[in-house]
């Protein structure tokens, strides 16, 4: 990442850090944007508070998701669960043709309004990345490393753990970044059956026609996964240095 | 290592019970157990579950449970792919049409406002065999025509099932009486918004790929804002797009002539045109730089001009990537189609939100059903196309 890369985005993070904390500061920057004296910042809740209950239900979703797809991955990748290779190959892809707004519309009759419902819906959606990306990682392994370390005497389990998994590892990670990137996204809609996201404040000024409201829940949305997506690929380049060395 | 693996297949091969028909049949166990069907004295209020038992008349109910577990045990016990395609298609259809007759059953004649709706047994019933059908075609590895027939002959029988008045007394068909015109009138916006935003992406998009192909310093500009449309929520680009263009709505005598507003369709197609140009921009581009290189230096040994370079090798070659994003795109549009009923915008997301403000589930389902049966179609229908293309592709490249 060059040093202007570096410094624009301690920018966005400061300034992201800065509004949640005290979002009445930009109460003239947000002013034009109101009709007949509406309230321009979102006061209904606290707005730190919306976006750390957002990036929880999204870490929480994806690490869920990252854990039960890769140890899935794993276990349709060695010889005894061969045969659900085509079976969940196939329904990852069948699970990706589901809206998000269907899955949310219908988990609320089973689990209620609320976070739950939501979670559901990041999880399923959280799945397919890693799953795809797990898979691939662990199936294009170079031959000759996989060779030499069976030579070495590594039974299947060291092979798994020492050479299989770090060896896939950044392209593990790179799944995990497009699942969490496209959860921040999510999360939001899942303000229709009632968590408490920053979808809260689009949708608060989408029915009192609001434009500040929907800017600045959408802008502090963007700017997270924006922030998330670079954050994670610098992780992702931190993780592949050693084996390229 | 190779004998082990062919060791452990043979042994695999040899098991005599399939462990995904274990599967299979635990959910289906689980399937029967639950309620199968809820019985509500009108459509908002809390339901009566009943067991398959209770739901069903006794001659049917035999027949039911004789055809679930013959079909379980074929799934279970059979490595054979038609007999397991014909158990699942079987047991499938067998749990759809027990749903209408026990909607007959159980729907009392004076009273209009009860709700017969399925339960959960009923959803896991489905799920049981949707799970081992889709294993079967997966294995059976279809070619892309087959899977459109396939596709075809699955769609006329769901329309046989639903036009047939069999199920007429669920609680799903019940909303969708109520609303039959309205119904329709969404449907076609929902299609009509999917379908007319890919295609302005298409338009736009293929040739913004071909720019940033050639226009090297283009390129990561391009990319960086089409990536950052993406990042912006949806319903929040909904919602950001509405007062520009009801401005433009009252100042332009032009716009509000064309039928343009702040709320409705205009925000929606401009929302959707936006988060599909990166998928169609980043394939063309991946398609033609995947052209080989020996292929173009062929071409222009042929004396090809660049034009015709680009009309005839290039662009065909590349084809079957962009067709993956276009693919990419419609299901990804009939999706977020849905929440353009937020701002207004129509589609089957009116009857969901409607029903979440009732808390009507039946017409919950009512919107998201046909919109998971819509995208899924379209998947299977572009993947095959993509199949066929990049196909041909290999067979003009070969010959």
């Amino acid at each position: 990442m060059t040093k202007v890369g570096i410094l624009v985005r301690t920018a966005v993070l400061a300034l992201l850090i800065f509004f949640l904390a005290r979002p009445g500061a930009f109460e003239a920057l947000f002013a034009p944007l109101t009709k007949r004296g509406a309230p321009p910042i979102y006061t209904q809740a606290n707005l730190l508070y919306l976006a750390l209950n957002h990036l929880a239900l999204v870490g929480i979703a994806v690490l869920a998701a990252a854990i039960v797809s890769v140890a899935l991955a794993i276990v349709v990748t060695r010889p005894s669960g061969e045969e659900f290779l085509p079976l969940s190959r196939a329904l990852a892809n069948i699970g990706q043709t589901f809206p998000p707004v269907a899955v949310l519309a219908l988990a609320v009759p089973a689990l209620g309004f609320g976070a739950a419902p939501t979670f559901v819906a990041l999880f399923l959606y959280g799945l397919l990345p890693v799953f795809e990306n797990t898979l691939t990682g662990l199936s294009t392994l170079p031959q000759p490393v996989m060779e030499a370390a069976r030579g070495m005497g590594m039974t299947d389990r060291q092979m798994l753990f020492r050479v299989e998994l770090p060896l896939a590892l950044p392209v593990i990670l790179a799944g995990i970044r497009l699942s969490a990137v496209i959860a921040v996204g999510t999360a939001t809609i899942g303000s229709t059956v009632a968590a408490s996201t920053l979808g809260e404040v689009i949708i608060a000024g989408l029915l009192s026609n609001n434009l500040a409201f929907i800017l600045q829940g959408g802008l502090v949305v963007a700017a997270m996964a924006v922030l998330i997506y670079d954050a994670l690929r610098w992780l992702e380049g931190r993780v592949a240095q050693p084996s390229a060395s | 290592m190779a004998n082990e693996f062919a060791l452990d297949a043979i042994a695999g091969s040899r098991r005599l019970i399939d462990r995904l028909g274990m599967i299979v049949a635990v959910i289906a166990a689980c399937g029967i157990a639950l309620p199968f069907a809820t019985f509500r004295a009108n459509r908002i209020v809390a339901g009566e579950a009943l067991s398959v038992l209770q739901a069903l008349p006794a001659v049917q109910l035999a027949m039911f449970l004789v055809v679930v577990l013959i079909a379980t045990g074929t799934v279970l016990l059979s490595k054979r792919l038609p007999y397991r395609l014909a158990a699942g298609c079987a047991g499938l259809l067998c749990v759809l049409v027990a749903m209408g007759v026990s909607a007959t059953y159980l729907s009392p004649p004076e009273s209009a406002a009860a709700r017969v709706g399925p339960a959960a047994g009923f959803w896991l019933l489905v799920a049981a065999f949707a799970l081992s059908l889709t294993d079967t075609l997966a294995r059976w590895r279809l070619s892309p025509y087959r899977r459109l027939i396939a596709l075809a002959l699955a769609a006329c029988v769901l329309a046989a099932l639903l036009g047939s008045g069999l199920w007429g007394e669920v609680s799903i068909l019940k909303e969708y009486a109520v609303r039959r015109d309205r119904f329709w009138e969404e449907a076609a916006r929902h299609v009509a918004l999917a379908f007319s935003s890919l295609a302005a992406a298409v338009v736009a998009g293929v040739p913004l790929g071909v720019v940033c192909y050639r226009v090297a310093s283009v390129r990561q500009p391009l990319l960086n804002v089409l990536n950052i449309i993406q990042t912006i929520p949806s319903i929040a680009l909904f919602g950001i797009l509405i007062p520009p263009l009801a401005w433009l709505a009252a100042n332009a005598p032009l716009a509000s002539e064309l039928g343009i507003s702040g709320i409705g369709a205009a925000p929606a197609l401009i929302a959707l045109f936006g988060y599909a140009l990166l998928p169609v921009v980043t394939n063309t581009l991946a398609g033609l730089n995947g052209v080989p290189e020996a292929t173009r230096d062929a071409a222009l040994g042929m004396g090809m001009t660049d034009g015709q370079k680009f009309l005839r090798v290039e662009l065909p070659l590349a084809f079957p990537v962009i067709l993956t994003g276009i693919r990419i795109v419609l299901v990804q549009n009939i999706g977020l189609a849905t929440i353009a009923a937020l701002i207004g915008g129509g589609g089957f997301g009116v009857f969901v939100f409607q029903g979440m403000g009732q808390t009507a589930i039946d017409l919950i389902l009512l919107g998201a059903l046909p919109t998971v049966f819509l995208s899924f179609a379209a998947a299977v229908v572009l993947d095959a196309l993509v199949e066929l293309s990049a196909r041909r592709g290999n067979a003009r490249s070969a010959a």
